[in-house]
């Protein structure tokens, strides 16, 4: 703790750092790259002088799409105008408020004027802005400054910016999830440092994202993903230092039975999909020979020389190395992969995880009862779907399968205010789009050991009363 | 076991929760030899707690059962002994995404109140983070942090007794996020900026109830420089899963040669599964203002 050196290059823009474009409540995740041309918000920049700068600066663009960072100062802007009016009795929309045309506006922004420039000029040839009352007046200025400024701030990645850049983007690739109802999420799985933690979601990454951030690279994230591979977009745009890929494994959910059932070898089965995977690879290089001596300037060399048989020979053989090594470098590559997978098998064979999170498009109700299987018991477990329904049927089962107790389906509504002096109120209602929850603790399983001898001398448990009264 | 670290076997010393039933939980002190009384019967520590795993089904004298689950800062949550009024965990998730916490955030807090917010705060910056919490009454601050003790968290958190908006939170320019409960979170705003890093900067969550407070808050977050202030209400509903029948009216016979003998006996119904809201549900805990310090 106490740490107050305030690492300086931590804190600033490094090339290849994944952040965050932010103007008001619009977010887009980028990449820092050279010469690499960004759009956001209907206008296009680049982002090489944002190297270097600290985090949080905000930037003015400037002709060229270049950017330059704006002084703390400048942020400030005394548009005071102290003249008000009192009501709107006599301002008449007559549309000719505006003295100011399209066009002059247009010739305006080709100066190169300022955004603020612009409209500290729409003001001056608004004829009733002085007759506005002041709240009026803030309000045009507002909107104004909305459609004028140019302004871009950089922002470090995190789950509450991602998640909310999500939601205003591109809610379909995150099944509606809210940034209220993750934190939901997050919270009632119990998320933290040093658990093993089982992830299964088609939110792009973002869920999985959140939970390495909450378990900050100690513990293990296990992801279980449907399909040829698992996604991981959203994941990269955390920026994670490499260190936190480590506690991150994956296994296949088509693998799941057959690890419950024992019947997965792994090693087995793998050095089948190997060589079927080798044979393929062979084929296809078979197929393609053409192709590969034009890609390569050397072969071309060697075509001139065509006739001479040693040196075809040679040729020959040396493609075929190639394509050995080749081969080899593929082997190796499953190879890993195999014992990466074998390594995942055996943390979930434990069946000792301490935590469950499911957020996907798919029917929770399978996945929920095959992942609990691998829980501890006294752990957490939270599903989210943005259907209800499919949460109730995901109860049902639960309490005919018992081995669980807390369960409850939930939602949130989340609302925002407005604060400001005389005009406090709500700004909007959030309601039901965040999707539904389903959370609850795993339990151990019912057997023999819990009816003990001190059950046998009393003569009427009243287990299924206990639970009715208090239901 | 410990807060900030599952383990799966009860020990003499540990917290345990007792599940009684959905509704109602007890924080139980393991120790040898002791008992504990629940309306199923007594629980003997010795035999029925120490050396069993969390998760256990724990059948106790008068024959009936309870759970036995490991602590966390949830169950803790609707557990605790209230010396105040407590943040729940619906407001708990939100300001812990909100503030950005995560491991290796300090942060500080006040009050500290019942400490329900504070292990929540602990579970996540655990195990290189740090929680300053400060608390004006001095026997609610010897209580808590006599809980962080027991709760094998102490070395993440220093408690101080003094009062935030007179004296600060004690330490200056360290401070990843800061939250505050109080009834006058505006005398705190300053403090809470000299709390925060000064170079990085960070986040600010005030808990209000009233309006007024969060208008006063506003207004002294933006003459501090506070940006992106935003103020927000999240609202927990709970749905309770029902089986319901909803019966057919009998619109008569349409045709003459209808046999009679249907529903003469059975009234004709659909039964389907659904969920209902509860008849009074909490509408209001209070209003949540968050703000970022901007970097200097």
């Amino acid at each position: 703790m106490a740490d107050n050196r305030e690492d300086d290059c931590e804190d600033r823009i490094k090339e290849g750092d994944y952040v965050v474009l932010k103007r008001g409540e619009i977010f887009k995740a980028v990449q820092i790259q050279q010469r690499k041309k960004v759009i956001f918000e209907k206008q296009w920049f680049f982002l090489d002088n944002a190297v270097g700068q600290l985090y949080s600066t905000t930037f003015e663009i400037v002709s060229g799409g270049t950017l330059q960072p704006q002084k703390l100062e400048d942020a400030e802007k005394p548009t005071d105008s102290k003249e008000t009016g009192t009501d709107n009795r006599n301002i008449v929309d007559d549309g000719k408020s505006q003295k100011l045309t399209r066009d002059d506006i247009e010739v305006l922004k080709e100066q190169g004027l300022k955004g603020q420039e612009i409209i500290q000029q729409l003001i001056e040839h608004s004829t009733t802005f002085r007759d506005k009352t002041e709240y009026s007046q803030d309000k045009y200025i507002k909107k104004k400054e909305k459609k004028y400024k140019n302004t871009v701030t950089i922002v470090r990645p995190s789950c509450r910016i991602l998640a909310m850049m999500y939601n205003g983007r591109e809610p379909g690739k995150i099944c509606h999830l809210r940034y209220d109802t993750l934190a939901q999420m997050l919270t009632l799985a119990n998320v933290h440092a040093g658990s093993k933690v089982l992830v299964f979601e088609t939110c792009a990454g973002l869920v999985l994202g959140s939970v390495m951030e909450r378990m900050g690279g100690y513990g293990s994230v296990i992801q279980m993903y449907p399909g040829g591979g698992p996604v991981r977009a959203g994941v990269e745009s955390f920026g994670f230092p490499s260190h936190f890929h480590d506690m991150l494994h994956e296994f296949p959910i088509c693998h799941v039975n057959p690890l419950l059932a024992g019947t997965l070898d792994a090693t087995a089965k793998d050095s089948d999909a190997d060589q079927k995977k080798l044979n393929v690879a062979a084929e296809e290089e078979q197929n393609q020979p053409g192709a590969e001596q034009q890609g390569s300037p050397e072969e071309d060399s060697m075509d001139t020389n065509a006739g001479d048989d040693a040196e075809q020979d040679q040729e020959k053989m040396e493609r075929e190395k190639r394509k050995e090594a080749k081969a080899q470098e593929r082997k190796l590559k499953l190879e890993e992969k195999q014992k990466k997978l074998a390594a995942t098998a055996t943390l979930l064979e434990g069946r000792n995880a301490d935590g469950l999170v499911i957020a996907s498009r798919f029917h929770p109700c399978p996945v929920l009862l095959g992942l609990l299987k691998f829980l501890s018991p006294s752990r957490p477990f939270v599903v989210y779907s943005q259907y209800k329904e499919a949460l109730i049927e995901c109860y049902t089962k639960l309490k005919e399968r018992g081995g669980t107790v807390n369960l409850k389906i939930t939602d949130t509504w989340l609302r925002h205010y407005q604060v400001l002096p005389n005009r406090t109120h709500p700004v909007l209602m959030m309601s039901g789009g965040g999707g539904y929850l389903l959370s609850g603790t795993t339990v151990a399983a019912d057997s023999s050991k819990a009816a003990g001898s001190e059950r046998a001398q009393e003569p009427a448990p009243k287990r299924l009363k206990l639970n009715d009264t208090e239901g | 076991m410990s807060f900030v670290e599952y383990s799966d076997f009860i020990q003499d010393g540990d917290v345990a929760i007792v599940y009684l039933s959905h509704n109602s939980v007890m924080p139980v002190k393991v120790q040898q030899g002791a008992q504990t009384q629940t309306r199923y019967g007594v629980i003997r520590h010795s035999t029925d707690l120490i050396g069993q795993r969390y998760g256990s089904k724990v059948t106790c004298s008068k024959g009936g059962w309870v759970y036995v689950l490991h602590p966390t800062p949830e169950l803790w949550t609707v557990a605790l002994p209230h010396r105040t009024q407590i943040l729940y965990t619906t407001d708990i998730a939100t300001i812990t995404m909100m503030l950005e916490l995560k491991p290796g955030s300090v942060v500080c807090e006040s009050g500290t109140g019942s400490g329900s917010l504070s292990h929540a705060i602990l579970r996540t910056i655990a195990p290189t983070g740090h929680l300053h919490t400060v608390e004006f009454h001095q026997q609610r601050a010897e209580k808590v942090a006599e809980e962080f003790k027991e709760h094998r968290v102490d070395h993440l958190v220093t408690v101080r007794n003094q009062d935030v908006c007179q004296d600060g939170f004690g330490v200056t320019g360290v401070a990843d996020a800061v939250f505050l409960d109080i009834p006058s979170p505006w005398e705190a705003v300053g403090h809470a900026k000299a709390a925060l890093k000064k170079r990085a900067g960070g986040r600010l969550c005030s808990f209000s109830p009233c309006i007024e407070q969060v208008q006063r808050t506003c207004d002294a977050l933006s003459d501090h420089g506070f940006e992106e202030i935003d103020t927000l209400e999240v609202l927990l509903r709970v749905h309770e899963v029902r089986t319901v029948s909803l019966p057919l009216p009998d619109f008569g016979s349409d045709s003459e040669e209808a046999p009679p003998a249907v529903g003469a006996t059975e009234h004709p119904s659909v039964t389907m599964k659904t969920t209902t809201p509860p008849r009074r549900m909490p509408g209001h805990t209070g209003y949540l203002t968050f703000a970022t310090k901007p970097r200097s």
